[in-house]
């Protein structure tokens, strides 16, 4: 028992309230503290350093004759590590090797550019996973915010402004509408809105397929799933001029964290997302709808997420295909995990991830490393912040109190 | 097997569960352990079998004490539980879950040997007359049969001492009689049954010994002779001093009409049997019954947790049934669920979150669709004060409050809206006696500035001590509704059925 006595009066006789598994999981994740979602970084930092050892040629040659001459082994592990983590830092933050003021920062310019969209997804996953949805079709809502957005895109004809504006509003739309139909079959029928929304993703890949093959989305001369180029009116404008791909899809991904931030804290709405998410029956005993909730919640998670969308297609690529989301909407809900489904939180989850992508190339090109790394040390984080007992008793991280009681 | 506890003490934090109880079981009898919910009979039993460490006491097996460090050290012992909650498989076979965890096995291989597990389950079946097939999955079996398969269970490991607890709760009334039979058949059998449990028709049934627990204390034992009038006033409590200060009630007009309310579960069982009656403003009217009798269903369908399926509910010339909660709510009802942790707060949210679940999308509290942070801790700051709730902080989160306090933040949450009808159900359960007197003065205070109000309460004390009129409820029917000054020998027999007229 905890020394708040918290439950000494109403628990011995009770049943403790029976939580289902992927809501214990997720107050597990929404609760865990900054201290393990940073230690689980170093945590992963570190194990990726032993991996990048192991990749590195020069230690394997050296570790051969390892007996005879030791120091040889031990100077080529620190030409390794030392290569890496200076290439990933060239790649993702400041090149220091660049002659140039902008050659010098363009690496951290690429690396907002690649978190833009998974700031957009990350949201709308942390606003899900904070209302007590498990929402993994982010991907799928991705991909349908990308084909509205796109089409409106490059098929629209409309002037400076306008155009953009409606382009990042189709996103969303698409998005949401992806987003409506798991909720919408949660809160009337009581789907489960984990397998409803792994299905829609398939559903929406196989659907943007299908249309790349009609006239209407395929470029002209070409028989490849491929559309035509977004209109230049439609475009994000490239915010730090042209030599940079930082566009203004960013500055839009700042405005809805600031925008989700103020929803979930500020507002009537997100008071009862954040009740019907911590305690669905007294929510429902003060006269909140559950349904409405569910389904609002899942409205705009799949808005944002669809916002995602826009990167690519107004951003980067400027044109749609099938693999426009990439693998978008998985690297997302890391993202929203690691950012402790809060907005700032997502953020700097998000700039680290795009940090991480970005330092790839660089990788490669500089350390001679594949780029495979950067993928498990991703992995190695969503790994260490499902687990935080581990990440605790590695780092000797005291048990927060909720826990200690559930031990007692 | 003979058992005997003796002195059994387990204290939570400051509340003490089990208050130095003995019990004797004799070797083939059944012997029913009776109390509310609440009362402790679970911890006794969790104790017992090792689930719980007991800071005083001891356990005797046959005079011998022993000490059980798990459910395993007392299944080998002989000591059988079939949990209120079953703890079957539900895709294996019956044979299954009977062999799970003692799986017998055969050949060098060591492959599992069901043959033997079949051979078990039909040998214990066609002894009780179980009705048993062992090769039916668990979850195409009715509840009654599931429950058989918990039996069979703990037969099946040479238990010569079982424990029921709450078996009847999830039964239908022809498989509470089944139960029944197969109770008095074992102990014929020779295997000694504890019956935990509230009802007092089963006890009857059934029992030979009948020890009656109370706030964690044993309160008396009585033979199965004793009437339901006894059994029910040992359990709810006898006339003990539970004053509360509170002038005459001066009842207004009607506030609340209630017109033939009726309540069918799922398991299409009559919850609430049309149920009628009136509460006027400025009076309270206590509704006494022993548990599960269908208070819990009354207040339900009159928030709107629950549909009514016929009748309705007229608040203040206002039909409040078919209406949302929201608008029952915003109708002017304040509702005290029964279960506070469960529908009363939000744990992780602050106190402060907590006091205006309700009311967070009204004035002052927002504009709009804007929250007012300040006007918001300014009045979780002022009811904090007036409700007495010892907090460090309004941003603490009420989960990390105590239970009494906690129901002082769903109090002060519902008291502090214009109502013209409180519902409060057992609103002082797990409660230490300062908060008890506390949260009956608001009640009473309630009623002073011209609401109506009902409370549910399973401590007879409280319903006498409250109460302006008292309706009993028995079998999900209003059996009487009677005045204050009712001499609680009337109000048992009441509670156990009898109506008003015949006890009069």
């Amino acid at each position: 028992m905890s020394e708040q006595g918290q439950t000494t009066e109403a628990a011995p006789e009770e049943e403790a309230p029976q939580e289902s598994r992927s809501r214990q999981v997720l107050r597990e994740i929404a609760e865990s503290s900054s201290m393990v979602v940073f230690m689980a970084i170093v945590a992963s930092m570190l194990i990726g350093g032993v991996l990048i050892i192991f990749a590195d040629e020069a230690v394997r040659d050296s570790a051969g004759y390892f007996f005879s001459r030791p120091s040889d082994t031990f100077s080529a592990i620190g030409d390794a590590l030392g290569s890496a983590y200076s290439a990933m830092f060239n790649g993702a933050v400041l090149n220091l090797e660049a002659e140039s003021f902008a050659a010098t920062i363009k690496p951290f310019t690429q690396t907002l550019t690649m978190a833009t969209p998974l700031i957009f997804a990350g949201l709308g996953l942390g606003l899900g996973f904070r209302a007590g949805l498990f929402n993994i079709g982010a991907q799928g809502q991705i991909l349908m915010g990308a084909t509205v957005g796109g089409y409106i895109g490059f098929a629209w004809d409309l002037p400076v402004g306008l155009h953009l504006l409606l382009a990042v509003l189709g996103c969303a739309l698409g998005g949401a509408l992806w987003g409506f139909i798991p909720g919408v079959l949660k809160a009337k029928r009581g789907a489960h809105e984990v397998i409803v929304t792994i299905m829609l993703n398939y559903v929406a890949l196989y659907l943007v397929a299908w249309l790349l093959s009609l006239d209407a989305f395929q470029r002209e001369g070409s028989d490849n799933p491929i559309s035509p180029v977004v209109a230049e009116t439609a475009q994000y404008p490239k915010i730090l001029g042209v030599q940079f791909n930082l566009h203004l899809g960013f500055v839009v991904a700042l405005l809805c964290a600031a925008g989700v931030w103020w929803l979930m804290e500020r507002s009537t709405l997100g008071f009862r997302l954040r009740a019907v998410g911590a305690n669905p029956s007294a929510a429902r005993t003060a006269g909140m709808s559950i349904g409405a909730a569910t389904i609002i919640t899942m409205v705009i998670a799949g808005a944002l997420a669809g916002l995602a969308g826009s990167a690519p297609v107004l951003g980067t690529q400027k044109f749609l295909t099938d693999s426009v989301a990439g693998s978008l909407g998985f690297d997302a809900i890391t993202v929203a995990l690691l950012g402790r489904s809060r907005p700032l939180g997502i953020v700097l989850a998000a700039i680290l991830f795009g940090g991480l992508q970005a330092s790839g190339p660089s990788l490669q090109v500089n350390a001679g490393l594949p780029v495979d790394i950067v993928v498990v040390i991703q992995a190695l984080i969503v790994l260490f912040i499902a687990a935080p007992p581990l990440v605790r008793a590695m780092f000797r991280l005291p048990a927060p109190a909720h826990e200690k009681e559930v031990a007692a | 097997m003979k058992l005997e506890l003796r002195g059994i003490t387990k204290r939570f934090g400051d509340f003490t569960a089990n208050d130095r109880i003995d019990l004797l079981v004799e070797p083939g009898t059944v012997h029913a352990l009776l109390g509310e919910n609440g009362a402790g009979k679970s911890t006794l039993m969790n104790v017992l079998f090792g689930l719980y460490d007991a800071d005083e006491g001891e356990v005797l097996l046959d005079d011998a004490p022993v000490v059980f460090a798990g459910p395993g050290d007392a299944m080998n012992a002989g000591i059988g539980m079939v949990h209120q909650h079953f703890m079957l498989v539900h895709p294996f076979t019956v044979a299954e879950n009977v062999m799970l965890g003692h799986e017998d096995v055969r050949g060098p291989a060591k492959l599992l040997d069901l043959d033997a597990a079949r051979a078990k389950v039909r040998e214990i079946s066609d002894r009780f007359n179980f009705n048993v097939d062992p090769d039916a999955v668990i979850e195409d079996l009715p509840v009654g049969a599931q429950q058989r398969v918990e039996i069979i269970k703990a037969l099946s490991r040479d238990a010569s001492i079982l424990i029921l607890d709450e078996p009847t709760a999830v039964l239908t009334p022809q498989e509470t009689d089944e139960l029944l039979g197969i109770v008095k058949d074992l102990s014929a059998a020779g295997t000694s049954v504890v019956l935990i449990t509230h009802k007092l028709r089963e006890v009857q049934a059934v029992a030979d010994t009948i020890t009656v627990i109370r706030r964690g204390k044993v309160v008396g034992s009585a033979e199965p002779t004793a009437s339901q009038e006894e059994l029910a006033s040992l359990m709810v409590g006898r006339a003990v001093s539970m004053l509360v200060d509170k002038a005459p009630a001066e009842p207004g007009a009607t506030m609340l009409t209630v017109e033939g309310l009726t309540v069918v579960d799922e398991a299409e069982i009559v919850q609430l049997d049309g149920v009628s009656f009136e509460v006027r403003a400025g009076e309270i009217l206590a509704i006494a019954g022993v548990q599960g009798n269908g208070q819990t269903e009354l207040t339900e369908a009159l928030i709107g947790v629950v549909n009514a399926d016929a009748g309705r509910a007229v608040l203040d010339g206002e039909v409040i049934t078919g209406k949302s909660i929201k608008d029952v709510l915003h109708s002017g009802i304040g509702f005290v669920p029964e279960d506070r942790t469960e529908d009363g707060i939000v744990a992780t949210m602050t106190i402060a979150n907590n006091l205006i679940l309700d009311v967070h999308d009204k004035e002052p509290y927002a504009k709009g669709l804007a929250l007012q942070p300040k006007v918001i801790a300014d009045e979780a700051r002022k009811h904090v004060e007036q409700f007495d709730v010892r907090a460090t902080s309004i941003e603490q989160t009420a989960g990390s409050l105590s239970g009494g306090n906690q129901q002082k933040v769903v109090l002060a949450r519902e008291l502090s809206r214009p109502l013209k009808l409180l519902i409060a159900s057992n609103p002082t359960r797990g409660l230490d006696v300062g908060s008890i007197e506390f949260v009956h003065k608001r009640i009473v205070a309630e009623r002073d500035a011209g609401a109506a109000v009902i409370i549910v309460s399973a401590e007879l004390d409280e319903v006498v001590a409250l109460a302006d009129r008292i309706a009993v409820m028995y079998h999900g029917r209003i059996v009487g509704i009677v005045p204050p000054e009712t001499d609680r020998d009337t109000l048992g027999l009441m509670m156990a059925g009898a109506h008003q007229e015949e006890v009069a």
